[in-house]
Parts: C-alpha cells; sequence; structure tokens
C-alpha cells in the first residue's frame, strides 16, 4: 500500500534529496514549503524519475496562526500519511546575532515554526499509535560558537524538543528521530568561508531515509560527525571560549 | 547569494583561471545579477567557452528538473541543468532515446543546445538543435522569452551553438527518437590508409545510422591515416539473441585519482596501444552486441580521464573539413601532426551533414577530424595555428565547444554568419551582458 510522507521545507536541497530517497522506494510524496513555483518543478520531477504520486503545497513555518489549517487539510486529504520530515531552516547571516530583527528570525524559523507545526503532528500520530517524525536539527545546535549561536541556538532548542517528544511518544510506538548533519553542499552553505568534510545533499538524503531502518534515535550525517562533536563537546569551556570557531 | 570564488577550467584543464561562481537551486534565481556573466553546465567543453576570468560564472547544475514527459510521442521538456545520464535513466526504459548525443553523457542539456552539438549520427539526422522543439530563454534584461524555430526563430538560431551568448537557457523541450531496445548492433571495418577510410565512411555498405571512425595518429608514410571505422544501430527485438532482455548493467566506473605524470603518454606508448587496437578493433568483422552505453559512452567509464594528459592539460583540436576538400585537408592535418612528432592519443573521424540552422554551429557538410594533444610547450600552440591555417585554406572550422586558442581574427574567416548573428547579439544584450573567457579572446560581440 502506498503511504505518503510530508516533506516541510521541501525545496531544500536536502529536502529534495530525501524526497528522491522516499519516492525511490516507492512512497508518495505531499512537499510543503513557501514556494510554489519551485515546488512545482520539484513535484514534477519526483514524478517522473519515480513514478510516484507526488502532490505539494503552500506552508510557511513562521505562520504560526496558518499551521492548524494547514494540518487539518493534510490529514484529510492524505489518511495514509506515514510520517513527516521537517526540513527548513534558516541559517541568517554572520553578523545577524548583533539585530535583534533578525536573530527573531532565525529563531521562529528554526524553533518556533517548528514546535508550532511539530505539535500537532505529534498529537495526530500519538492518537493514532503510528508514524514517524524525523527533524533536521544540526551539529550546530550541539555547543555554541561565535559565528552562528543564533542559529545553533535555534537548532539546539530543536534538538532538545525532538528528545523530549521522541521520551513522550515511545509509549505510543511513534518514532521521533533527529538528524544532525554536518556541513552538506546547499545553498545555504555555497560559498561560505570556513567549510570542511562537506556531504552532498543525496548522501545526507539516503542517510535520512535509512535511519528508518535502524535503531538510532539521534543521527549524525555522515557519521563520524558523531566523533567530531563529542570531542568538539568536551573542550572544557575556559579554552573553548578562547578558541575562534 | 554567496559567490564561491575558485580557480576554474574546462575538460581539457587548460586554461585554469579564476571566477566567481553562483549556484541559484531554484528556477527563479536563474537571473543575470552580474555585470557580465557566462552560463555553465558540466564544464565539459574542453577550453574556456564556460570560463569567465576575473568574472562571474553561473553554474546550472542544480536547475536540473524533468518537468514533462510525453510517452506517446517522446516529447520531454526539461530544465537546463540536467545531464543527458539523467534522462537516459527515465527515457530508455520506456524506449525512447536521445536523438543526438555527444560522446560523454555527462553533459547538460543547455550545453547540447549552447554548443548545438553532433554526434555519430550527425550525416544522418543533423545536430542536437535540429530536435529542439522550444527553449526558455533568460535574456540579458532579465526576463524570460519562449524561442521556437518559428517564434522568437531568430533568436532561437542565435542562441543554437551560440555558446551561451544570448542568455541563459532555462528549459529546452526535445524531441526523442524511439529505440527497439536498449542494445546497439555494432560492425567494425579497417582500413589501412586514409583513403580506405574515407571509402568506409562514404559506402553504404559500412556507414549505419552511427558511424564514426577510429585513426591511428602513429601511422605515417603508407599507412597514414590507416583507422577503425566502427558503424552502429539500435538492436531491432528480431535481432536479439533469444532470452536476452535481461537488463543490461550498469558499468563499474573507474577513476584516474590524480594527475598523471604526462611523460606516460608519450609517442611509443600511444604507438604500442595503436597498433594493438588497431589490430582488436579491426579485427572485429562480424557485428557484436553492446550495450548503448558502452557504444556511446566508453570513456565515460573511467571518471577524471583528462587527468591522464597530466598537470599542464591538453588542449582537443577538432574541425571540419567541407566534403570537395574533406580528404586532402584531412591527409595535410594528419601529415602536420605526425611531422610534428607530437602523439595524439585520440584521434576520430567522423562524416557530417548539411549545415543546420544555427547562426554559430559548428557543423557542415563535410569530415570532422578531433586531436587530443597534450600541452607539454608551447610549441604545440605553433603547430595549432599551422593547422588552422590548413582548415581555412580548405573551407573549413574549427569547433568553438573544444576550442581555447583560436584567433579573433580566424574566427571571422571561419564562421561568415557571425555578422547575422551580432545582429541578433546587439538586439539583445546590447551591453554584451553575456560574455565569456572565449568570447572575449574572439572578441565575439565585436564589430564583424
Ligand atoms: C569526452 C567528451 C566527448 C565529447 N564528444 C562530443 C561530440 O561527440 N560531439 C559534440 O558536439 N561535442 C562533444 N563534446 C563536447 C561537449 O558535448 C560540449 O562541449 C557540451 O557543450 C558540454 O556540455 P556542458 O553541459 O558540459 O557545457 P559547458 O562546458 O558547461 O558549457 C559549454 C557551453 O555551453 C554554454 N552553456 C551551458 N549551459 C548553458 C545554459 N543553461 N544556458 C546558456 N548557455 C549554456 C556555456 O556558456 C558554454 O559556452 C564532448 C566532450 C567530452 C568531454
Ligand atoms: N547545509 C548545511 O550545511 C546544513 C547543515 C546542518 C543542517 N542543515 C539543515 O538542513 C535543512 C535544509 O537545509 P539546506 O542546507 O538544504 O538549506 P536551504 O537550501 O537554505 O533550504 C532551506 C529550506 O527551508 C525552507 N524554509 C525557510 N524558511 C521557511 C519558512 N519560514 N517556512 C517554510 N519553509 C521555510 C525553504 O523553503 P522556501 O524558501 O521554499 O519556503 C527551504 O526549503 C535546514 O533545516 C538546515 O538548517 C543544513
Amino acid at each position: 500500500m502506498s503511504q505518503t510522507v510530508l516533506i516541510l521545507g521541501a525545496t531544500s536541497a536536502i529536502a529534495c534529496a530525501t524526497a528522491a530517497a522516499f519516492a525511490a522506494r516507492g512512497d508518495a510524496l505531499f512537499l510543503a514549503s513557501r514556494d510554489e513555483e519551485e515546488l512545482k518543478r520539484i513535484a514534477a520531477d519526483l514524478r517522473l524519475r519515480y513514478g510516484v504520486k507526488v502532490n505539494h503545497g503552500i506552508f510557511d513555518a513562521e505562520a504560526t496562526d496558518t499551521h492548524e489549517a494547514f494540518f487539518q487539510s493534510i490529514i484529510s486529504n492524505f489518511p495514509d500519511l506515514s510520517g513527516i520530515v521537517l526540513a527548513f531552516g534558516y541559517l541568517g547571516d554572520q553578523q545577524s546575532s548583533r539585530d535583534f530583527k533578525v536573530s527573531a528570525k532565525i529563531i521562529s524559523s528554526n524553533f518556533t515554526g517548528a514546535a508550532s507545526i511539530l505539535g500537532l503532528f505529534a498529537n495526530h500520530f500519538e492518537t493514532l499509535q503510528q508514524g514517524f517524525i524525523i527533524g533536521i536539527s544540526s551539529v550546530a545546535g550541539d555547543r555554541g560558537r561565535q559565528s552562528n549561536y543564533v542559529y545553533g541556538a535555534a537548532k539546539g532548542a530543536l534538538s532538545l524538543y525532538l528528545q523530549g517528544l521522541r521520551n513522550r511518544l515511545y509509549h505510543s510506538g511513534v518514532r521521533v528521530i533527529t538528524i544532525k548533519p554536518g556541513f552538506v553542499d546547499t545553498a545555504m552553505t555555497f560559498g561560505l568561508p570556513g567549510m570542511f568534510l562537506v556531504a552532498s545533499p543525496s548522501s545526507i538524503g539516503n542517510g535520512i531515509v535509512a535511519s528508518l531502518g535502524k535503531s538510532s534515535d539521534i543521527v549524525y550525517l555522515p557519521w563520524f560527525w558523531r566523533y567530531i562533536m563529542l570531542i568538539i563537546k568536551h573542550i572544557p569551556e575556559f579554552i573553548f571560549k578562547r578558541m575562534k570557531l | 547569494m554567496a559567490l564561491l570564488s575558485t580557480s576554474l577550467s574546462g575538460w581539457g584543464r587548460y586554461p585554469v583561471q579564476s571566477c566567481e561562481l553562483e549556484r541559484p537551486e531554484r528556477f527563479a534565481l536563474l537571473h543575470p545579477n552580474a555585470e557580465h556573466l557566462i552560463a555553465r553546465g558540466q564544464g565539459r567543453s574542453y577550453g574556456d567557452a564556460s570560463l569567465n576570468e576575473n568574472g562571474r560564472v553561473l553554474l546550472t547544475e542544480r536547475v536540473n528538473r524533468l518537468l514533462e514527459f510525453d510517452l506517446e510521442h517522446g516529447v520531454l521538456r526539461a530544465e537546463a541543468g540536467v545531464t543527458l545520464a539523467e534522462i537516459l535513466e527515465v527515457i530508455v526504459p520506456k524506449g525512447w532515446f536521445l536523438p543526438v548525443t555527444p560522446g560523454t553523457k555527462f553533459v547538460s542539456l543547455g550545453g547540447c543546445v549552447a554548443a548545438d552539438v553532433h554526434g555519430k549520427n550527425h550525416h544522418h539526422e543533423g545536430s542536437f538543435g535540429d530536435h529542439v522543439q522550444s527553449i526558455e530563454l533568460i535574456l540579458a534584461n532579465g526576463k524570460l522569452l519562449h524561442c521556437t524555430p518559428t517564434e522568437n526563430q531568430q533568436l532561437f538560431w542565435a542562441t543554437v551553438g551560440g555558446m551561451g551568448l544570448t542568455g541563459i537557457i532555462g528549459e529546452v523541450t526535445v524531441k526523442l527518437i524511439p529505440i527497439p531496445s536498449a542494445y546497439m548492433m555494432v560492425k567494425n571495418h579497417s582500413a589501412d590508409n586514409l583513403e580506405g577510410l574515407f571509402t568506409l565512411l562514404q559506402s553504404p555498405a559500412s556507414d549505419d545510422r552511427y558511424t564514426v571512425a577510429w585513426i591511428d595518429s602513429m601511422a605515417s608514410g603508407e599507412h597514414l591515416g590507416r583507422g577503425v571505422a566502427m558503424g552502429g544501430h539500435h538492436v531491432e527485438v528480431e535481432e536479439l539473441p533469444g532470452n536476452f532482455y535481461r537488463s543490461i548493467k550498469p558499468e563499474r566506473r573507474h577513476s584516474i585519482p590524480f594527475n598523471f605524470p604526462a611523460l606516460i603518454l608519450n609517442s611509443k606508448s600511444i604507438s604500442v596501444f595503436n597498433s594493438r587496437y588497431f589490430k582488436r578493433e579491426g579485427g572485429r568483422r562480424h557485428p557484436f552486441l553492446s550495450g548503448y552505453d558502452s557504444y556511446f559512452y566508453p570513456l565515460d567509464r573511467i571518471a577524471h580521464w583528462n587527468r591522464l594528459y597530466g598537470k599542464r592539460g591538453f588542449v582537443q583540436y577538432q574541425c571540419v573539413i567541407p566534403d570537395a576538400t574533406a580528404f586532402e585537408g584531412v591527409k595535410h592535418l594528419l601529415e602536420a601532426l605526425s611531422s610534428s612528432r607530437r602523439p595524439s592519443f585520440l584521434a576520430v573521424l567522423k562524416r557530417l551533414g548539411p549545415q543546420g540552422r544555427g547562426l554559430l554551429s559548428f557543423p557542415m557538410a563535410g569530415y570532422t577530424l578531433a586531436l587530443d594533444l597534450p600541452i607539454r610547450d608551447s610549441g604545440l600552440f605553433v603547430l595549432l595555428n599551422k593547422l588552422d591555417e590548413i582548415v581555412l585554406q580548405h573551407g573549413g572550422r574549427v569547433y568553438l565547444a573544444k576550442d581555447a586558442r583560436l584567433s579573433s581574427q580566424k574566427f571571422r574567416e571561419m564562421y561568415p554568419l557571425y555578422a547575422e548573428w551580432l545582429k541578433i547579439k546587439h538586439e539583445f544584450d546590447p551591453q554584451n551582458r553575456f560574455s565569456s573567457s572565449l568570447s572575449r579572446r574572439l572578441k565575439i560581440g565585436e564589430s564583424a
């Protein structure tokens, strides 16, 4: 039986690759973001390449008052919804941490908006006693660094939120997976200085779908970031605060 | 959108120039954002066509979606950044194939239109542009224009073969050809000298839908121009041996991990290789089956094979000489090459059919010769200038998609429709916004 996976923030390269990996195993898709023209193109492409059903619609993470209606339309039109992938995110620029307006946008895009829409689907899956929620957080949420700590704080909050949700939904048989990518070659990072060990979006997309078949709850992609972050998290604060990161 | 400053080259790894890359991921972001810019697909042109020294290069690789596929009529609409490899994966299982394909599938759809590429079937089926039904072109003023052979046709034919200098090709609609199977039936014929090879390429007994000849570039004297003509066609189901409908396995790809010392490919090693190849391929008299991949894209099995030519890179010299003077011209070229004692690892001869409508397109009725020449010293460029003279004397031209060193003067002599092209360029891009290292070198955009 075909199952539908909802992808939020579906225009991102990581999300496209994840959608492709779901489509390759035969899942139907619903793609959502703010850019309808782009979604149309991505949907057509996935249909042609993988022969699966793909629908799309508008979703704005920051417009939390629209989330209930969006949620209702998804669950009424797609009773076969098997899970959701939360892929949207907003890096903002390096200087942004000085201006609260920009910080607020980073926080509402990456965290507040996520908490709002995740809450709705969490209740739904909890009632059904099935389903999965995959949230794309970031290694940036593991430790605050001067270059992007507002984004890091929002992603860190998302990681904690997903962790709590996992604990709550465990007893209802709902899977909650936290994905923590390292650097990925997308529009978000293209041309930024200081990138290393950059992974392709398709390797991340495949890793995300593969995580459903494994038991890990917190998945670093590629895997070695778990160890890089382990080291980074263990650098004593009195040394860390002196470092330029 | 952030930009990436990096050094960049074409497939020949010469020249290497510093460029400022922009990589949009959305169709709406395909836009001339810089004062001067050039689009780049997969960078499989050999020279400086998709470079812009100290200027902007717009990468189309992420705007690569398939949009529409009419299964009944074989019409495909896709974004220009998609590669032929990706297209084949979708269309071959449905019984369709590209109407024209270059010798690698790792090129973009946009690059095929911009260079108006030709395949082994040009003498029967024309070049890529002949099969394009429409393009969506992003102009210098940022507007999107629908161009077809009948609507905005001047701009259409200035863009087909126009090397990205009229705008950014956003979408392409192309008519595919039906195929009965994913296999090719191939037959080789060998000839002991150039005359024999020309005869093979002309004779219906050895010519097929797709035909190409490999030349032993190291042979000289009475064996000058000896080689093997290889003809092929898509296999009819009846031609397939029984139970032969297992699918073709994707071939394993090997990779050249680093730059080879250029000396490994020297006259001696190439001579040895060529003699063996001539014996082996020339000896395959009987038709044999081949997967379409290994037939059309033998070099694609080795990733980064361009690194074999060493750090200094190489030049592919490809020219065409019209029918009437072709034999003499090719003979002179091979003689000049062999007396220069510069080994060419690859030498390929193909027949081309009538010139198409692309104003700057390369093909014309005649024979095209392609040579891969490693750059060892500046003497190579002296030789290439000499080859240009021979080509011009015989009424031919050099292929811009392979070029890294032609002069602006000779370009004008080789492309007589340039003046007509320039009028259209002036109309749609008066500020010369779309320009590349190639266009500056050849002064394309400046007076005829
Ligand atoms: C192994 C090999 C075999 C080949 N065999 C053949 C052959 O048999 N026949 C043949 O004709 N060619 C052949 N080529 C050349 C190749 O097909 C062409 O150079 C082709 O243009 C490469 O496509 P690309 O996407 O890599 O383009 P690039 O190299 O990135 O660009 C080539 C030109 O196209 C323009 N361009 C690319 N995309 C766009 C766009 N979206 N909008 C506007 N302009 C654009 C660029 O500005 C540039 O001028 C071969 C190349 C290789 C490496
Ligand atoms: N690239 C990396 O190195 C990296 C590393 C770790 C984690 N990540 C995370 O991976 C995810 C995908 O990132 P990417 O690199 O592919 O980024 P991207 O190309 O910048 O994509 C961001 C995506 O978020 C969507 N989005 C942003 N704000 C939104 C909003 N208010 N409402 C709805 N959608 C919104 C965008 O969709 P629309 O604009 O179409 O609405 C777009 O699809 C993000 O969560 C990112 O934080 C990326």
